[in-house]
C-alpha cells in the first residue's frame, strides 16, 4: 500500500497550483466566466505546453506515460480554482475511448491534437429522455453502405461550445434502452447536420443541446467494436467520474477554508463568529466530509483498472459519498457566511454552486446507490 | 500510489491467519463481546498470545513489542476481525502500557510490563468521576502526601470491568492551588486490593454490569507508585487518550460486522422475500458499507503517515467520530433486521442448556442490547463533542 505521489506528480501538481494562483483569480475568472466565450484558449495553450494535456497518454501515443493517479492530482487542483476548461471531457473522456478502443490510425488522427491543445472535444451522451441511463438512447447511426448517418438530440453537452470535435453515443442497432447495440463516435463538430444551441451552465461552465440531422459519418468515425460500445462507455464514465470527484474534493477544501477565514473575522455579539461552539462543531463536521471524499477519491481513482464489478462498486461509493459531502459542505458554507454567503460578490457562492451541478453529472447519489446495491448480488 | 499488499504482507497476512485458526480459543469463536462473558473468556485470546509474544504489537520491540509495520498491525486486527475474535482489554495493553514504558521508571516498568502482557493482571482506568466527564481536569479525587505514602479519597466512576481488576491506574489532584486545573494533577498505580478501595458495580441499560463505581477511602499508596513527575499527569492522561483513539475506528470489526448484518437480513423475511432484497432497506445497508470504505480509506492514509513517522495526530479524532457512528448505525440496523424479535428480553429467558423451545432466532437474542450497549462508544474515550473541540482547535486553529 501506497498513499505517497511521485516525485514527477507532485511536481505537476505545484505547478498548476501556481498557475491557478497566478491566473485564476477570483476577479479574473468571474471576467472569463462573463465573457463571451467563457473560457481561455490561452490557458488552454499553457496547459498543453506544461504538459498537462498530454500527461495521461502513452509515450508511444505521444504521451507523457502517466495514469489516473495524474488526472486525479490535476483536477484536484482545478477544483480549488474552479477551472472550467475541458480537460475531462478532452482528455478523459475522448482520450479515454481513444486509448481503450481506438485503431492505431485514429489514436495518430486525435491524439496529437489533443496533446498540444489544437484539438478540444465534448462528450456528448445524455439524452432528454435517458437522465442517467447510459444505454437509453435515441440518438441513431444508420448504416448506410461503408458510412452511417446520425440522428438525435443529446442533452447538456458540457463544453460543446469551446470544442472542435464531439466523441458521442448512438444507437446502431435495438431497442431505446438495450445494452446491445450501442456505440461510439467522433466526428468534426462543424461536419454538416451538426446544430448547437449554446447556454451557460449555472456553475460558470458552457454547454450545448446537439442535434444531429442526417449527419454523415465515415465508417473511421466509428471508436471500437459496432454495437457493443456500452462497457467501454461504463468505464470511461467511471474514469470520468473519479477525475470529477478529485475536483470537488479540491472545491471543497476551499470551500471550508474560505468558510473557517471568514468566521476568523466576521464578529457578531462583539466577537468573532469561529468561536461559537455551535459553528465549530459544524465547520469540523465539513473538514470530516473534505477527508472522507479524499479517501473515497483515492479509492475510485485507484480501483480503475481493478475487476469491473470491483471497479464499479468503487466509483459508485465514491460518487455517492461525495456526492453528499459536496452538498453538506456548500449548503454549510454558505450557512455559515450568513447574508454575505447569498451575494453574487463573494467567491464562496461560485464554489457552492459548483458543489451542487457535481451531483447531476454522470448519475447523482441516488443512481449511483441503486448501482451499488445491484453490484452486491441482491 | 496503490491499494495493493506486497508479497511480504501478504505472507504475513497467511502466517497470522494460520496462527489464529489454529489458536484462537474454540467456545470462544465468533462470540465477539457479550454481556454474559466471563472474566475467563475476557482474558482467553490475549493469555495464548501473550505467550506467543503477539499481545502487545504495537509496543517498541524492547518492551515486547512485534515490530510489526502499521500494515502489517492492520492486518493482524482484520484476520482477527474476520472471526469476530475477543482481543486483549485495552485499559493495560494500549492504555497504561505505553504510559508506563514512556514516562515510568525502570522499577515500574520490570514490575508491570510483565504482567500487562502475559494477561496475568488486570488492569482499569480511574478517570472519570460524578462531576469530572467531558471536563475531565475538574477532577476533585484528591492524593495527599503522608512520609512514604500518598493517601487517596474520592469518588471514579465509569471504571470499566474494575470487579476484575488487580490494579488500577488512577488521576487524582496533588496540588489543589495550582493556577490552572490541568496542572496539579498526578498518575497514580493502585493495587485494587489495598484497604479502603470499594468497588460498586453500576448496571447499564443493556442489562450487562461493565462498569462501575470506585470508592477511595484513605487509600495509602506507596510513593513509588506515582508515574512521572508529580503535578504533570494531565500531560501522562492527554498522551494516553491520543494512544487510545488510535485503534478506536474498528474498521476490520466493523467490516465484518457488515458481513454478519447481510447474513442475518439473507434470512429474515418481508412479503415473502428476504429482507436484503428490500430496497429501502438495501440502500441502508449500501449507505453503511460506502461510509465505512471511506473511514477505511481515512485509517489506511493515517498508517501510512505512521509509516513515516507521524504519530497520531488530531486527524485521529476523525476515525474516533466516524469509526464509533459506523459501530453504532450498524448494531441500529442489526435490531431493525431482526424485527419484533429484538423486543424479547433474553437475559430473563431460561438460557442456552436449557429443555425450553428458543424464542426466536439465535441472532436475534443480542441484538437489542448490543444496540443498546454500543450508545457508549460515542460517549467514552472523550465524547465525539470533545472531538469535535480537539479538530476546532488542533487543526482549524480557532
Amino acid at each position: 500500500m501506497d498513499f505517497n505521489f511521485t516525485e514527477e506528480q507532485a511536481m505537476v501538481r505545484d505547478g498548476l497550483s501556481r498557475l491557478v494562483r497566478e491566473q485564476y483569480d477570483w476577479e479574473t475568472r468571474r471576467s472569463v466566466v462573463d465573457s463571451e466565450s467563457g473560457w481561455r484558449p490561452e490557458v488552454w495553450a499553457q496547459l498543453a505546453e506544461l504538459g498537462i494535456l498530454g500527461m495521461p497518454f502513452s509515450e508511444a501515443d505521444g504521451g507523457f506515460g502517466g495514469g489516473a493517479v495524474d488526472a486525479m492530482v490535476v483536477m484536484e487542483e482545478f477544483g480549488q480554482g474552479l477551472v472550467v476548461e475541458p480537460f475531462v471531457p478532452t482528455v478523459v473522456c475522448a482520450g479515454g475511448f481513444l486509448k481503450h478502443s481506438g485503431t492505431q490510425a485514429q489514436k495518430e488522427e486525435h491524439i496529437g491534437g489533443i496533446v498540444d491543445g489544437s484539438r478540444v472535444f465534448a462528450f456528448a451522451y445524455a439524452e432528454p429522455q435517458g437522465r442517467y441511463d447510459l444505454a437509453d438512447l435515441t440518438t441513431t447511426a444508420k448504416k448506410d453502405g461503408d458510412a452511417y448517418v446520425l440522428n438525435g438530440h443529446k442533452a447538456v453537452v458540457v463544453g460543446a461550445p469551446w470544442a472542435t470535435h464531439l466523441v458521442l453515443t448512438a444507437r446502431t442497432s435495438g431497442k431505446q434502452r438495450d445494452r446491445d447495440g450501442i456505440s461510439v463516435f467522433i466526428i468534426d463538430k462543424n461536419a454538416d447536420g451538426v446544430v448547437c444551441r449554446d447556454y451557460p451552465t449555472v456553475d460558470g461552465r458552457r454547454a450545448s443541446e446537439v442535434y444531429f440531422e442526417n449527419v454523415a459519418m465515415s465508417s473511421d468515425a466509428l471508436i471500437g467494436e459496432e454495437g457493443a460500445a456500452l462497457p467501454v462507455i461504463e468505464r470511461v464514465v467511471d474514469e470520468a467520474i473519479a477525475a470529477q470527484c478529485a475536483e470537488a474534493c479540491g472545491a471543497m477544501k476551499v470551500a471550508h477554508k474560505m468558510t473557517v477565514e471568514y468566521s476568523r473575522q466576521r464578529k457578531q455579539f462583539g466577537v468573532p463568529i469561529g468561536s461559537f461552539q455551535v459553528l465549530q462543531h459544524r465547520m469540523v463536521d465539513m473538514f470530516t466530509e473534505c477527508e472522507q471524499s479524499v479517501s473515497m477519491s483515492y479509492l475510485a481513482t485507484l480501483k480503475l483498472d481493478a475487476s469491473e464489478t470491483e471497479r464499479k462498486r468503487a466509483v459508485s461509493a465514491a460518487k455517492v459519498r461525495v456526492g453528499q459531502a459536496a452538498q453538506f459542505v456548500g449548503q454549510e458554507a454558505i450557512q455559515i457566511h450568513g447574508g454575505m454567503g447569498m451575494t453574487d460578490e463573494l467567491a464562496i457562492g461560485s464554489y457552492f454552486k459548483r458543489l451542487t451541478i457535481f451531483d447531476s453529472e454522470f448519475g447523482n447519489v441516488d443512481h449511483h446507490m441503486k448501482r451499488h446495491i445491484g453490484l452486491n448480488g441482491g | 500510489m496503490n491499494l495493493e499488499f506486497t508479497a511480504e504482507e501478504n505472507a504475513f497476512r497467511d502466517e497470522v491467519r494460520a496462527f489464529i485458526s489454529d489458536n484462537y480459543p474454540a467456545q470462544l469463536a465468533d462470540f465477539g463481546m457479550r454481556e454474559d462473558m466471563s472474566p475467563e473468556d475476557m482474558v482467553a485470546w490475549h493469555k495464548v498470545l501473550g505467550e506467543k509474544g503477539w499481545s502487545v504489537p504495537a509496543w517498541p520491540s524492547e518492551y515486547g513489542g512485534t515490530d510489526w509495520t502499521p500494515t502489517q498491525r492492520y492486518i493482524w486486527s482484520e484476520e482477527n476481525a474476520r472471526i469476530n475474535a475477543f482481543m486483549p482489554l485495552p485499559f493495560g495493553v494500549s492504555m497504561v502500557g505505553p504510559v508506563i514504558y514512556t514516562f515510568g521508571n525502570d522499577e515500574q516498568k520490570a514490575q508491570h510490563l510483565p504482567g500487562i502482557r502475559s494477561g496475568d493482571v488486570w488492569w482499569c482506568q480511574g478517570y472519570s468521576e460524578p462531576g469530572a466527564g467531558s471536563d475531565l481536569a475538574s477532577l476533585k479525587t484528591t492524593a495527599v502526601r503522608d512520609g512514604d505514602h500518598y493517601v487517596i479519597n474520592g469518588q471514579k466512576t465509569w471504571t470499566t470491568l474494575a470487579q476484575y481488576a488487580d490494579w488500577g491506574f488512577f488521576l487524582c489532584r496533588t496540588d489543589p492551588d495550582a493556577p490552572k486545573p490541568q496542572q496539579g494533577i498526578s498518575f497514580i498505580l493502585v493495587d485494587m486490593k489495598t484497604l479502603g478501595v470499594e468497588v460498586r458495580p453500576i448496571k447499564l441499560i443493556d442489562g450487562g454490569y461493565e462498569v462501575n463505581e470506585t470508592w477511595l477511602t484513605d487509600v495509602r499508596v506507596p510513593v513509588e507508585n506515582l508515574v512521572g513527575e508529580e503535578n504533570k499527569g494531565w500531560t501522562y492522561a492527554k498522551f494516553l487518550l491520543a494512544h487510545e483513539r488510535s485503534g478506536i475506528a474498528g474498521v476490520a470489526r466493523s467490516k465484518r460486522g457488515v458481513e454478519k448484518l447481510r447474513e442475518i437480513a439473507g434470512a429474515e423475511m418481508l412479503h415473502g422475500e428476504p429482507l436484503i432484497n428490500d430496497f429501502d432497506f438495501a440502500r441502508k445497508v449500501s449507505q453503511l458499507e460506502i461510509d465505512l470504505a471511506a473511514l477505511e480509506i481515512t485509517e489506511l492514509r493515517t498508517l501510512a503517515g505512521e509509516q513515516q513517522g507521524k504519530g497520531p495526530g488530531p486527524e485521529s479524532s476523525i476515525l474516533k467520530i466516524k469509526g464509533t457512528e459506523i459501530q453504532q448505525r450498524l448494531t441500529e440496523l442489526t435490531l431493525e433486521a431482526v424485527g419484533p424479535y429484538g423486543a424479547p428480553q433474553y437475559a430473563s429467558i431460561s438460557g442456552e442448556g436449557s429443555n425450553e423451545y428458543p424464542i426466536g432466532p439465535e441472532h436475534a437474542h443480542h441484538a437489542a442490547s448490543t444496540y443498546f450497549n454500543m450508545r457508549k462508544t460515542s460517549i467514552y474515550g472523550g465524547s465525539n463533542e470533545i472531538q469535535r473541540n480537539i479538530i476546532t482547535k488542533m487543526i482549524l486553529g480557532l
